[in-house]
């Protein structure tokens, strides 16, 4: 994957309804120049997981996902040996001798692909996206480094298998726990806040059909507004949207005090944070 | 170009931030994707590159507008022609006009600020640079005095009024309007505070040269301020980063010696094996129990630790939300305990204020009183103190020449699975005075000294828990 420039990278994720600001676009084109992958940080809901969704739909190339959780180890993220069908191997064939058996038993046929290795090994390029990447324990986390830097990986049975293509590498991180130096140095650093009210009204255009200029551009206003409070959990872009869905629908067309107050559930999710919103809104 | 960014770079560790040398050489063969001029694509390559932390992002602005000022800087590229009303002239060049006509700066400064013109905005802030902020070279200041002298001829507060009733354009505006008007209004005058800072920086380089300016303007990054006097800013930016270190503390807390999996699960794997003709290839095992670490935070709240306490008790809220068996305890010179108030979903607010008006932490003079404190708690508390329990103390030690009756903390330590005490003075200082480190210290499992966010991040980092020992 290649852009002419940071605007070609901004205009193919634009043809997809992501609208990149200028650092993504930069980001972006840089890692496809580089070819490094992007740690993509920032708070739940401003599109991290979107842009990479949004790079794979632009670029034409398949979206290969990992989702992260406490506990993920080598046999999910990476490969496992499919040891049933080994050991039917064995007894199917047991007169052969030994050391035929143990050439076959190891072979790819009894392989199992996990996304990084099936990433790997496609023919054609992938986007790879590892998801929610602070939420793996630290030591898994080394089991990254060897794919991020090198796009190997190696199989104490088989030798290292080197990648067939260039994967495009997003990793995106809610930053609930420090990520390790090693692996942060491997990659380029993308943090993604929520975004100026001018191009949150751009997003809800894209995303939101129908909706009026005047209304996104109030929404994107109170929704900065409501930001600068200080709550537990800020409504994210993906509330924003769903909020004009909701404004949409109820055919509201212009946000008052009564209509923010009905609606305030759909943009915020705990009843502290409602009521702190509700009353500094003066709803 | 190299020999700007090794500076930059240099500018960058000076500071604090941790660049290696594999960073740099991305930085460097990033830079050949840009082409010449684009500076925002410079900034945001640089960047991607070289800054790995949030934290660190302010400091990288500062550096870079330093570094890169003269190169390609604003002040060459937005010279329209046709430009007239806006002087201009290279930085340091004293073209005072006497007759300066304020009014028409101020006119042009809102008709930016309406439309939202950001290159209008900028030469404006360009002029009344230029014109207000009376720059003096070779003065060795960091420019914050020449942005206030700038502000205050430009008068902000009647800008934003005037700015106001252009916006609303005669209409009655609800509470609700004014509000989001106001917000807006606020954030148009931040670009312009920040316009004209940069165009003071840009000018305080040509003159001083960048190393000096960068000098000056440097400050300490977030995680190496002192937490016992810190800004309320500077706090309010440290909380950002207590979330990810009080998980990570969590974490550390729980684990136990390292074995991945539990028990043999024998039914299970017998279960299993009819699959591959009643060979157990593929033993199964029991999930291991997660551990429930009990924590215990005791902090000192007391009037010579307000700055530290107000951190501490920030970190014993953060901590509430990731354990569910915190109990927090204050004291000055008794001690009360204060769980209750950092419940799920409150406020820190709220939270802080009913521990300094509600919790009964004062009992004679309000000076602390580690020992009275210490021998209350063991009184009050100490039949559940289990061999699951860590104690975190936060506290100076500094007992006001008062007896220190450790025999209570040993007591304490006995009981407990862990003490640790957390002392926000450097090292140096214990045992001098009235504190009395060493004597507390002797009956906790570790002394660390945490003067700043670095430092607990260390502590933390290193942490291990002593295995569980014989209750006595």
């Amino acid at each position: 994957m290649e852009f002419e420039s940071p605007q070609a990278a901004a205009d193919a994720l634009r043809s997809k309804d992501y609208l990149p600001d200028d650092r993504i676009a930069q980001v972006v084109f840089l890692a496809a120049r580089l070819g490094k992958p992007i740690l993509v940080e920032g708070p739940a809901g401003v599109g991290k997981t979107e842009l990479a969704k949004a790079l794979a739909a632009a670029t034409g190339q398949p979206l290969v996902r990992l989702q992260c959780y406490e506990g993920l180890d080598e046999a999910k993220a990476l490969y496992e040996w499919n040891y049933k069908k080994q050991l039917l191997r064995i007894q199917a064939d047991a007169d052969h001798d030994w050391e035929s058996i143990e050439q076959d038993i190891f072979s790819e046929e009894f392989l199992l692909e996990r996304p990084l290795l099936h990433a790997i090994r496609s023919a054609e390029p992938v986007v790879l996206l590892i998801d929610e990447v602070d939420r793996v324990e630290v030591e898994t986390e080394a089991l990254l480094l060897e794919i991020l830097s090198d796009f190997q990986v190696s199989i104490p049975e088989l030798g290292t298998i080197g990648a067939s293509s260039m994967p495009t590498v997003l990793l995106t991180s809610n930053n609930t726990r420090e990520l390790s130096e090693a692996l942060k140095r491997r990659c380029l650093f993308l943090h993604i806040d929520y975004p100026e009210p001018a191009r949150e009204k751009q997003i809800l255009e894209a995303r939101v059909p129908g909706l009026s200029e005047h209304l996104a551009d109030q929404i994107s206003r109170v929704a900065r507004s409501i930001r600068n409070l200080d709550l537990k959990k800020s409504p994210s872009v993906s509330e924003t949207i769903d909020w004009a869905r909701t404004l949409l629908a109820l055919s509201i067309e212009d946000i008052d005090e009564a209509a923010l107050g009905e609606t305030l559930h759909v943009l915020l999710k705990y009843q502290v944070d409602i009521e702190k919103a509700a009353k500094e809104m003066g709803t | 170009m190299i020999g700007t960014l090794t500076g930059f770079i240099d500018e960058l560790r000076e500071v604090g931030i941790p660049v290696s040398m594999v960073e740099t050489i991305d930085a460097m063969q990033a830079v050949e994707t840009i082409e010449l001029g684009d500076r925002t694509g410079l900034k945001e390559t640089l960047r991607a590159t070289l800054i790995k932390n949030l934290r660190h992002e302010r400091a990288f602005d500062t550096a870079f507008d330093i570094y890169f000022a003269n190169v390609l800087g604003p002040g060459r590229d937005l010279d329209v022609p046709g430009d007239g009303n806006h002087p201009t002239g290279p930085p340091g060049h004293d073209d005072r006009v006497d007759d300066f006509d304020l009014d028409a700066l101020l006119e042009s400064l809102l008709k930016a600020m309406e439309d939202l013109d950001s290159e209008a905005l900028r030469s404006a802030a360009r002029s009344a640079v230029d014109k207000l902020a009376g720059m003096e070279p070779g003065r060795p200041v960091g420019g914050t005095y020449y942005l206030y002298r700038t502000l205050r001829r430009l008068d902000l507060a009647a800008l934003e009024i005037r700015l106001t009733e252009a916006l609303a354009a005669d209409r009655e505006l609800t509470d609700f309007e004014r509000r989001l008007l106001r917000e807006d209004i606020a954030a148009r005058l931040d670009e312009l505070r920040e316009e004209i800072q940069e165009e003071i920086r840009r000018r305080l380089v040509a003159d001083r040269g960048r190393d000096a300016v960068a000098r000056t303007l440097r400050k300490p990054m977030v995680e190496d301020v002192d937490l016992m006097h810190a800004t309320t800013l500077e706090l309010a930016e440290m909380e950002a980063a207590i979330g990810p270190l009080t998980r990570k503390l969590a974490a550390r807390l729980a684990r136990r010696r390292k074995r991945r999996t539990g028990r043999l699960d024998f039914r299970k794997t017998v279960r299993r094996s009819l699959a591959t003709g009643g060979v157990p290839a593929d033993p199964q095992f029991r999930h291991p129990r997660p551990h429930r670490p009990e924590v215990w935070l005791v902090c000192d709240i007391s009037g010579s630790m307000a700055t530290f306490s107000r951190f501490t008790l920030q970190f014993t809220h953060a901590m509430s939300a990731q354990f569910s068996r915190l109990r927090s305890f204050a004291f000055v010179d008794t001690l009360d305990e204060v769980t209750d108030y950092f419940g799920p979903g409150v406020d820190f607010g709220s939270a802080l204020q009913r521990v300094t008006t509600e919790a009964e932490v004062v009992w004679m003079d309000g000076h602390s009183d580690y020992g009275n404190s210490f021998e209350n708690f063991l009184a009050r508390y100490g039949s559940q103190i289990t061999s699951r329990t860590t104690i975190i103390i936060t506290g100076d030690a500094r007992n006001n020449y008062r007896p220190t009756r450790d025999g209570a903390l040993g007591d304490i330590a006995k009981r407990a699975r862990a003490l640790i005490w957390l002392n926000p003075e450097p090292g140096s200082y214990w045992d001098t005075g009235d504190s009395t480190m060493s004597q507390y210290g002797r009956h906790c499992d570790s002394v660390h000294e945490v003067r700043t966010l670095a430092q607990l991040e260390g502590f933390v980092e290193e942490l291990s828990l002593p295995g569980h020992r014989a209750i006595v």
